[in-house]
């Protein structure tokens, strides 16, 4: 089935003509016609559209010379502005907004020849871990425990990237990360996900949250996937004054580089009371696979690993509160009806028009950011996270890339959520220091637990290294031979 | 730790997120939680250590010359308005 290859497959199939642009974008837009209803991954399918770059693709297909993306159908976080297309956050503020640009990241795989086939869902304003938090309903994780038929979360905040990705509705989708949301889905829903080191690709044009934070990156069903993915969308932008003026490697290519020689780190942080035997023993399994191709395995400490969550908590609601500010009913977005005044439209707004999680945040920072707080909280943070950096900078005098767990769990049931949002908040106990330091960092799927759901190791690399980890990943990837797909997918939908 | 009722109240205005009276004390409560557990961070010495002011590696910021890039663009600028007059942005009645 076309909905089976992978990104790296349809690209060489549509250079033989095996099938055009047009097949493999209708064979998308189908199985998303079958299976969206129920899993909510997307919340706006833009078929005609997708229909039409194909018919483009295949032209230039035919013409010869066409970049390698092209014709490949892919799903958009809606999360990146993409022209004259609903970006709505997943938050009913805006839930009408039509940007009149495109964001960098997305113009660089257009640019690439990729086919869009939507917008995916994700938690509102990309803050959450299990997608519960979207204005338009929850996603469905494709993957069931053996025998069960609950409805698992998939993971979030790019949890409708993951789960079209993992559904085989796309061949690869954009993911934002600003404290795990590429890499915490990606192991829910058995795919890969890369976050890149902070500034390898460009923030312009995506939806802000915590800006020291957010970087795109790319979610597919291969590691090489993620590579060719990447390669089109990283590279420097002048409109964002924190992209790096760096030459882009060739990505693709590491995925056959040798191991051999290369020192993996193993923190033993990384290994809080309580963890399941199970996911010690994946990790076990991870760390004998790297060594069987030639990694030397070192243990190394982080000390200051338990400090990331509540460090993560102060600085990113910081952000988001100021962020979020222009969201007042004025310029673009839902304005509130019948206010009396201007505060009063401003209050009503922001009431109605963000979501309890959103609130919540927004009003987290407001208070460590207000007078009399801001020592205490806010720049007390910003020097936990120097510590945190600094553990990372002397790790790797010793080591080139970390291996760790991706998540604490597997996908967990959507009605065994946790009440309390400091238990849903460490779900990124393991994916928040990397992100706090702006270190690139890869989720790679490695098995399957006893109740037959996916689990993800984590590759940590140095700033600028994605390299490293494509080849570490690539070589995990290929000793896990993991083939499991979920049951909910294109062609084989229940 | 625990916030007061005049503080949240303080902290919604500050935000300018309206909050009704049972909206409040969920949000005190809640508030309070996270930030009690955030006082783990109290074990932390910092002392000497400089601040982490953003995540770019850039050594320095860059700068280009100041000249006008974008602009003549007011259909674009006003086209998500939720309401407009004319070329402007309209708000409730902000004078008597």
């Amino acid at each position: 089935m076309l909905t089976d290859l992978t990104i790296a497959q349809a690209a060489e199939g549509l250079r033989r003509r095996d099938f055009s642009a047009a097949e493999l974008t209708k064979a998308h837009t189908g199985a998303i016609g079958q299976l969206n209803e129920r899993l909510n991954a997307y919340i706006t399918v833009t078929a005609d559209k997708a229909e039409a770059a194909a018919a483009q693709a295949d032209k230039a297909l035919a013409a010869g010379d066409a970049p390698t993306l092209t014709g490949i159908p892919l799903g958009i976080k809606d999360l990146f502005c993409t022209e004259g297309v609903k970006t709505t956050a997943a938050s009913r503020i805006l839930g009408n907004f039509v940007p009149p640009y495109e964001s960098t990241v997305t113009a660089n795989l257009l640019k690439n020849g990729a086919v869009f086939l939507g917008k995916t869902n994700l938690d509102e304003f990309a803050m959450g871990s299990a997608n519960l938090t979207s204005a338009f309903g929850e996603v469905e994780n494709p993957w069931h425990r053996t025998g069960d038929a609950s409805v698992l979360v998939p993971g979030g905040s790019s949890g409708g990237s993951a789960a079209a990705v993992a559904a085989h509705i796309a061949m690869g989708a954009t993911g934002t990360d600003t404290g795990g949301s590429i890499r915490q889905p990606a192991a829910y829903c058995g795919i890969v996900g890369l976050k890149p080191t902070y500034g390898r690709c460009s923030r312009w044009g995506t939806i802000a949250f915590a800006s020291s934070l957010d970087q795109a990156g790319p979610m597919t069903r291969t590691v090489e996937d993620a590579a060719i993915m990447l390669q089109a969308m990283a590279g420097h932008d002048p409109k964002d004054s924190t992209s790096a003026d760096l030459a882009v490697p060739d990505y693709r290519a590491a995925t056959t580089r040798s191991l051999k020689g290369l020192r993996v780190g193993i923190p033993a942080e990384y290994r809080p009371e309580g963890m399941s035997a199970e996911l010690l023993a994946v990790w076990q399994k991870g760390i004998d696979m790297l060594r069987d191709a030639g990694c030397e395995i070192v243990d190394v400490s982080l000390p200051h690993t338990k400090y990331g969550l509540a460090t993560y908590y102060i600085i990113a609601p910081a952000e988001c509160s100021s962020n979020l500010a222009r969201y007042d009913g004025v310029r673009f977005g839902v304005r509130a009806e019948g206010a009396a005044s201007l505060d009063d439209l401003y209050e009503k707004t922001r009431h109605d028009g963000f979501g309890e999680e959103v609130r919540r945040r927004i009003l987290v920072g407001t208070y460590v950011l207000s007078a009399g707080y801001y020592d205490a909280y806010y720049l007390k943070a910003q020097k936990v996270r120097t510590l945190i950096r600094r553990d990372f900078t002397s790790a790797f005098e010793k080591v080139d890339v970390l291996l760790t767990p991706t998540a604490p769990t597997a996908a967990f049931g959507r009605d065994e959520k946790p009440e309390d949002p400091v238990q849903m908040y460490l779900n990124d106990i393991f994916t928040v220091p990397a992100s706090m330091a702006g270190q690139p960092a890869m989720s790679v799927p490695v098995a399957l637990d006893s109740r037959g759901l996916p689990l993800g190791l984590q590759l940590i690399g140095r700033h600028f290294d994605e390299e490293t980890l494509i080849a570490a990943g690539a070589a995990l990837e290929k000793a896990a031979a993991f083939s499991a797909r979920p049951d909910l997918r294109a062609g084989a939908a229940a | 730790m625990s916030l007061d009722p005049a503080t949240t109240r303080r902290i919604a205005r500050l935000a300018r997120i309206g909050l009704d009276d049972q909206e409040t004390e969920a949000v005190r409560t809640q508030l309070g939680g996270i930030l009690g557990w955030i006082e783990i961070l109290n074990e932390v010495e910092v002392e000497g250590v400089p601040p982490m002011v953003g995540t770019s590696m850039n050594a320095a910021l860059p700068q280009r010359e100041d000249i006008v890039t974008d602009g003549d663009c007011q259909e674009k600028v006003l086209s998500n308005a939720p309401d407009r007059a004319g070329p402007f942005f309209t708000v409730p009645k902000v004078v008597e």
